[in-house]
């Protein structure tokens, strides 16, 4: 029995040899590669875009330039919108986006799992699920807005629609992939139907719930800003139309930047919760070189 | 005269496809398996020999015919029944001490005596030290080691083994053998031990029930006087072992093609 090795897998590897702190040493040359390649792309792109348009390659009237971005964000922080401070549009686009997305996801994964665990049940909704799944959640948009009005609610209640589709599309099939054998296990084991859904079902179910979470952040995203286009108060969805209204390209392009960085914040958070969650997961090892 | 722990008689099984195909797993197959007796099965591959493990939990009713376990008919899972799994069935989520445990949690003990119970069985199958360690960070040996432990927690009365070591290396699964008779030994549960491996089924089991090719029948069965408490890996070398194993391989030969 490898016992030695397995002590190590478990916890981070003393380095030992020569040998070891060579691989580790490439490990880091290349990620640190990696980052300045990263950074080397940006500059060049941003830079020959600014460069474009001083040449007059580029049209800044549709394609606006980088500095111009730059001036309108730094407008945005310092003074203001035109409909309030940037903080308080962000705030209310990310209260529908998250309120969206909780409200989505829990929905969805309760409905995947009832729904996995009964087969009547599921072959029965298998075929509106396709159809709800195929057609454009987006137009749902317009309804929202004739019954909830121009507030938060149809925003969110948007955003719910684009999330709950995916969260619950993946926990359907997780349950559905749930291994059969450890199911059989637990009911030799002395399970009931409630004990094998909460302590095999769901735990098996859950790569595939948090693997759609990292999308429906997006679609939550998509819904708010989509809400907000078709006819809001507030919100950053507000300001793209508002600026597109303008023909202020800088503007959409201002926006669009906000909505990223929120965007790789979540996918931040997201990553970090997954790790945490799915730890009892074997680790990757990953080869160096071809 | 043992009492009869299993029970089988005239049992049929037929798995109807969606299609309307039938394939007749088993057939008019009959067998006892007595209190305390550790019987081990040999057949070809799809002979309905996991099948016969199935209809014996009560997973997998059968088509016609009568199961019946210590004189109970077969209805629902019976709680006097362990399994040990082919494949890994640990749950991947869970450590070595909570994999365990699980089995008296579903049972209705409170967590803090199933936890206890768990760490006595930790140490009976060697794995001390690795309580908290996940099943991917176990060799595959160890795994069967805490899916051993699993199903022992249980006390179960009655055994199936479906396969549970043709997944592991020769060296390891002789060492797993002889861990399943002494643990086996304690208590003394009636088993059923599927296998393709005629060698494990003679170095562990009382009696040897050889299955024709599907759909399976009892082709014959062989006593097995060896004695008890056998070493697994020196059994293998005795006269007696050699000439019951060229037997039983005769018998097989014939159901076996390729």
């Amino acid at each position: 029995m490898n016992t030695a090795s397995l002590s190590n897998t478990a916890n981070k590897p003393e380095i030992v040899g020569e040998e070891e702190r060579k691989a580790i040493a490439k490990g880091v040359n290349h990620h640190r590669l990696v980052i300045f390649l990263r950074f080397a792309l940006a500059i060049v792109t941003l830079v020959s875009w600014e460069l474009a348009v001083n040449f007059g390659l580029i049209d800044p009237f549709f394609f606006s330039k980088p500095s111009a971005i730059y001036e309108q964000l730094a407008t945005w922080l310092t003074v203001g919108t035109a409909q309030g401070p940037l903080w308080n549009e962000l705030l209310v686009t990310m209260e529908e986006t998250v309120l969206g997305f909780l409200i989505g996801s829990l929905l969805g994964i309760f409905f995947g799992i009832a729904l996995g665990r009964n087969k009547l049940m599921a072959d029965v909704f298998s075929i509106y699920i396709k159809v709800a799944n195929a057609i454009p959640r987006v137009v749902l948009g317009s309804i929202f807005i004739i019954m909830f009005g121009l507030g938060m609610g149809s925003k969110v209640a948007l955003a719910v629609v684009m999330v709950f589709f995916v969260v619950f599309g993946n926990a359907f099939q997780g349950v559905r992939e749930a291994d059969k054998n450890l199911i059989a296990n637990a009911y030799i084991l002395g399970a009931n139907k409630r004990q094998v859904t909460f302590s095999v079902v769901f735990p098996s179910a859950l790569t595939w719930i948090l693997a759609s979470l990292h999308v429906s952040f997006g679609f939550a995203l998509v819904g708010a800003v989509v809400g907000e286009f078709l006819g809001a108060r507030h919100g950053i969805g507000l300001l793209i139309a508002t600026a597109q209204g303008t023909f202020n390209a800088a503007g959409v392009f201002a926006a669009m930047i906000v909505l990223a960085v929120v965007a790789l914040a979540a996918e931040y958070l997201l990553t970090a919760i997954e790790d945490k969650l799915l730890k009892w997961r074997p680790t990757q090892f990953v080869e160096q070189g071809m | 005269m043992k009492k009869a722990a299993i029970e089988l008689t005239n049992v049929s099984r037929k798995f109807i496809s969606p299609e309307g195909k039938v394939i007749l797993a088993l057939k008019d197959f009959s067998l006892t398996v007595n209190e305390g007796d550790f019987c081990a099965i040999v057949g070809p591959t799809g002979c309905g020999k996991s099948t016969t493990l199935g209809m014996i939990t009560g997973l997998n009713p059968p088509s016609s015919g009568s199961v019946k376990v210590f004189g109970k008919p077969v209805t629902g899972i019976d709680p006097n029944i362990g399994f040990v799994f082919q494949a890994d069935a640990v749950f991947p989520w869970k450590n070595v001490i909570d994999n365990i445990s699980i089995g008296p949690m579903f049972r209705g003990k409170d967590p803090k005596t199933a936890r206890e119970m768990a760490g006595e069985w930790v140490r009976r199958v060697g794995l001390s030290g690795f309580e908290y360690h996940f099943p991917h960070q176990l060799s595959g040996g160890m795994r069967k080691r805490v899916a051993l432990a699993q199903t022992f927690i249980n006390e179960p009365k009655i055994l199936l083994m479906d396969e549970p070591f043709s997944a592991l290396d020769v060296q390891t699964r002789a060492l797993m053998q002889d861990e399943l008779l002494g643990l086996w030994s304690e208590k003394k549960a009636s088993v059923v031990f599927v296998t393709h491996d005629i060698e494990e089924a003679i170095a562990l089991g009382d009696r040897v029930v050889v299955l024709s090719k599907g759909p399976g029948m009892v082709k014959s069965s062989y006593e097995i006087p060896l004695t008890r408490p056998r070493d697994v890996s020196e059994a293998r070398y005795s006269n007696e072992f050699i000439h019951l194993s060229k037997q039983i391989w005769s018998d097989l030969k014939d159901e076996v093609q390729i």
